[in-house]
């Protein structure tokens, strides 16, 4: 029972990150009509920064910030050196171009930092655990990520729903001629949210860096889950990205979990080990193709498309 | 429709006649490496070209064909392991279990258009990687050595290098008439008719769908007749051949090749995996070059190669 909780935790842990990727895909999707594949190497990049201007300042904290502005200017740089001209291209030309995007900087990432990885280290005071139900000790690091995650989720709410660039935002997502016939720079305003998704899933990948390891290609499992995340949600919509997420991210851990004790019940040890974690991989996917075919646009389509 | 002499169906059949004489020159030559590098070529051709069938000609863009690549692979790795090294048998069963996966794949994902057909697909795709994982007894995430070559009796020797590359070509000749015939012929008319605009042909008394499924299925048959060989060559299964990035490098062959044209993606395949082996040579960051290359491909060059050849011979 304990053990469930704290499977449960790490579900919402997983989801919250896959939400910060998510949102940004679906933003870039339902704003500017792009498949970006290469969002994951954000990802990657936003982690690798992290590490780096950790190790230089000597601080956490710092790095991060750090790592959040160098994301959100790699992620515009990106906009307005290559993905610019790829508006309005068809799906198909987004595709390859940020594939060959995704390629260039995992080799980029290989040659700067080398092929063997980093490591960021939590601060000390980050190290402990938290009771967070009577007997149920938590990692604070984890509850930090699920309670940094769910504020950015409002301020992203609040950025999209409540300010004038938010708004802005949303009428170039319903009609972009007509926004910048408004006299509205849509140029500068696609920047900035590609900037901003940049930034996001910098943030996840600098977030999940102390769980795991900083290395190539890191990025690309996860984008392919935060795929599954907005198509499930529905593309475009924010709030079905978020819901999505915290059901695939639970899924997931869930399964992993428990699935492989579970088959150990009916295979031997070892084949119940590997199966497991492939099983429970297989499980989204499944929730994938039944949602598909209950509601193909997912389960809240963006209305204002 | 008859070949007329131009710089394109030049260049289509040098590359094609170059590719025919591959073995002669490992012949002369004694470098063995080319001939090894060749087959790999020729038999991911056919993946591209199978590829091309839906991408190109009918619009639906898969993003997890790599899945049959392996699905044909496994079929073949799983018999052999169980002790079933005929290929008589060995090569229907991986045409049957491709043609099922493409239909259960195409029958759901063919109900999504665009960007969710590109992804769902891509999820397939991922779910039977993960099923290889966790064949355990196929040796998981690792992979698995072949240690017999699927066998035709007197038929064919396929550890015989020439003999291989040879079966291996012809197939990608058979597998290229096979399309150009489908893509020419009313069927492939409904195809390409339902690409442009679905909804009239529905209306003119088309049921697309069941066209656009069929279409589906046989491209995956005929991919995962790739996988069949690229088992065979490399004698090793594994997860990976169904990798993603896999499905991605086979939408970069069909693409840099040109998609219209039905042996454009066999250029495809051969300028990407000539590249790739050229640039890796240079440097060892060799990707870095090559990313870059396909943003430019799209950015400049829309039609790829085929569509250059073609706009030189008006320009």
């Amino acid at each position: 029972m304990l053990y469930l909780v704290e499977q449960c935790l790490n579900g919402i842990q997983l989801g919250m990150l896959l939400f910060l990727l998510a949102a940004g895909l679906t933003l870039i999707f339902g704003i500017m009509d792009l498949v970006n594949l290469a969002h994951g190497s954000l990802y990657m990049l936003g982690a690798y920064f992290a590490a780096t201007f950790a190790a230089l300042t000597d601080s956490f904290l710092a790095g991060i910030g750090l790592a959040l502005l160098a994301t959100l200017a790699a992620g515009m740089a990106l906009e307005l050196i290559a993905i610019r001209p790829l508006y309005g291209r068809d799906h198909l030309d987004h595709v390859l171009g940020t594939f060959g995007l995704l390629l260039f900087f995992n080799e980029l990432v290989r040659l700067i930092w080398g092929p063997a990885g980093l490591t960021l280290s939590l601060p000390p005071e980050m190290l402990s655990a938290v009771q967070v139900l009577p007997g149920v000790y938590y990692p604070l690091y984890r509850l930090v990520i699920i309670l940094a995650t769910l504020a950015v989720a409002l301020l992203l709410y609040a950025l999209v729903m409540r300010t004038r660039i938010g708004m802005l935002i949303r009428a170039g997502a319903s009609n972009r001629e007509m926004v910048g016939a408004l006299g509205v720079n849509i140029k500068l305003l696609y920047t900035l949210v590609f900037g901003l998704g940049a930034a996001l899933a910098g943030f996840a990948g600098m977030m999940q860096a102390p769980l795991s390891f900083v290395q190539i290609g890191m990025g690309e499992n996860i984008l392919i889950l935060a795929f599954v995340v907005i198509i499930i949600g529905g593309i475009g919509s924010i709030r079905g990205a978020f819901v999505a997420a915290i059901i695939v991210g639970i899924i997931d851990t869930i399964g992993r979990a428990f699935l492989p004790d579970l088959l150990r019940n009916f295979v031997s040890y070892s084949a119940g080990s590997s199966a497991g974690p492939a099983l429970s991989s297989m499980l989204i996917y499944m929730l994938m193709a039944a949602v598909l075919v209950v509601r193909p646009e997912g389960l809240f389509p963006a209305t204002n498309r | 429709m008859t070949a007329r002499l131009n710089l394109r169906n030049a260049v289509v059949a040098g590359v094609l006649a170059a590719l025919a004489l591959v073995p002669l020159y490992t012949a002369l030559t004694g470098n063995y490496f080319l001939i090894s590098l060749f087959t790999r070529i020729v038999i991911l051709a056919i993946a591209a070209v199978s590829l091309n069938l839906i991408m190109g000609f009918g619009g639906m863009v898969s993003f997890g064909h790599a899945a049959y690549l392996g699905i044909g692979g496994y079929v073949v790795g799983i018999l052999a392991k169980e002790g079933f090294n005929s290929g008589f048998l060995q090569w229907p069963l991986a045409l049957a279990v491709s043609a099922l996966f493409g239909l259960a794949v195409g029958a759901l994902s063919l109900r999504t258009r665009g960007v969710y057909f590109i992804m769902i697909t891509l999820a397939f795709a991922q779910m039977v990687y993960y099923i290889a994982i966790a064949l355990d007894r196929y040796g998981g995430d690792d992979g698995m050595t072949i240690y017999t070559r699927s066998q035709f009796g007197a038929l064919i020797n396929l550890s015989n290098k020439t003999a291989f590359y040879y079966l291996c070509f012809a197939l990608l000749l058979g597998t290229a008439y096979l399309v150009w015939r489908i893509v020419n012929s009313r069927f492939g008319m409904v195809i390409q008719g339902a690409r442009s605009n679905d909804r009239r042909m529905r209306a003119v008394g088309f049921p697309t769908y069941r066209y656009r499924l069929v279409c589906f299925v046989i491209a995956g048959m005929l991919c995962g007749l790739a996988g069949v060989l690229l088992a065979n060559h490399t004698d090793f299964i594994s997860p990976a051949m169904m990798h993603w990035t896999r499905s991605g490098d086979l939408i970069v062959m069909a693409v840099l090749g040109g998609m219209g044209t039905v042996l454009g993606p066999v250029l495809g395949a051969v300028t990407l995996l000539v590249l790739e082996e050229a640039l890796s040579g240079i440097t060892e960051y060799w990707q870095i070059v090559l990313g870059p290359i396909f943003l430019l491909v799209v950015l400049f060059a829309r039609g790829g190669i085929d569509g250059v050849l073609a706009g030189l011979r008006h320009g």
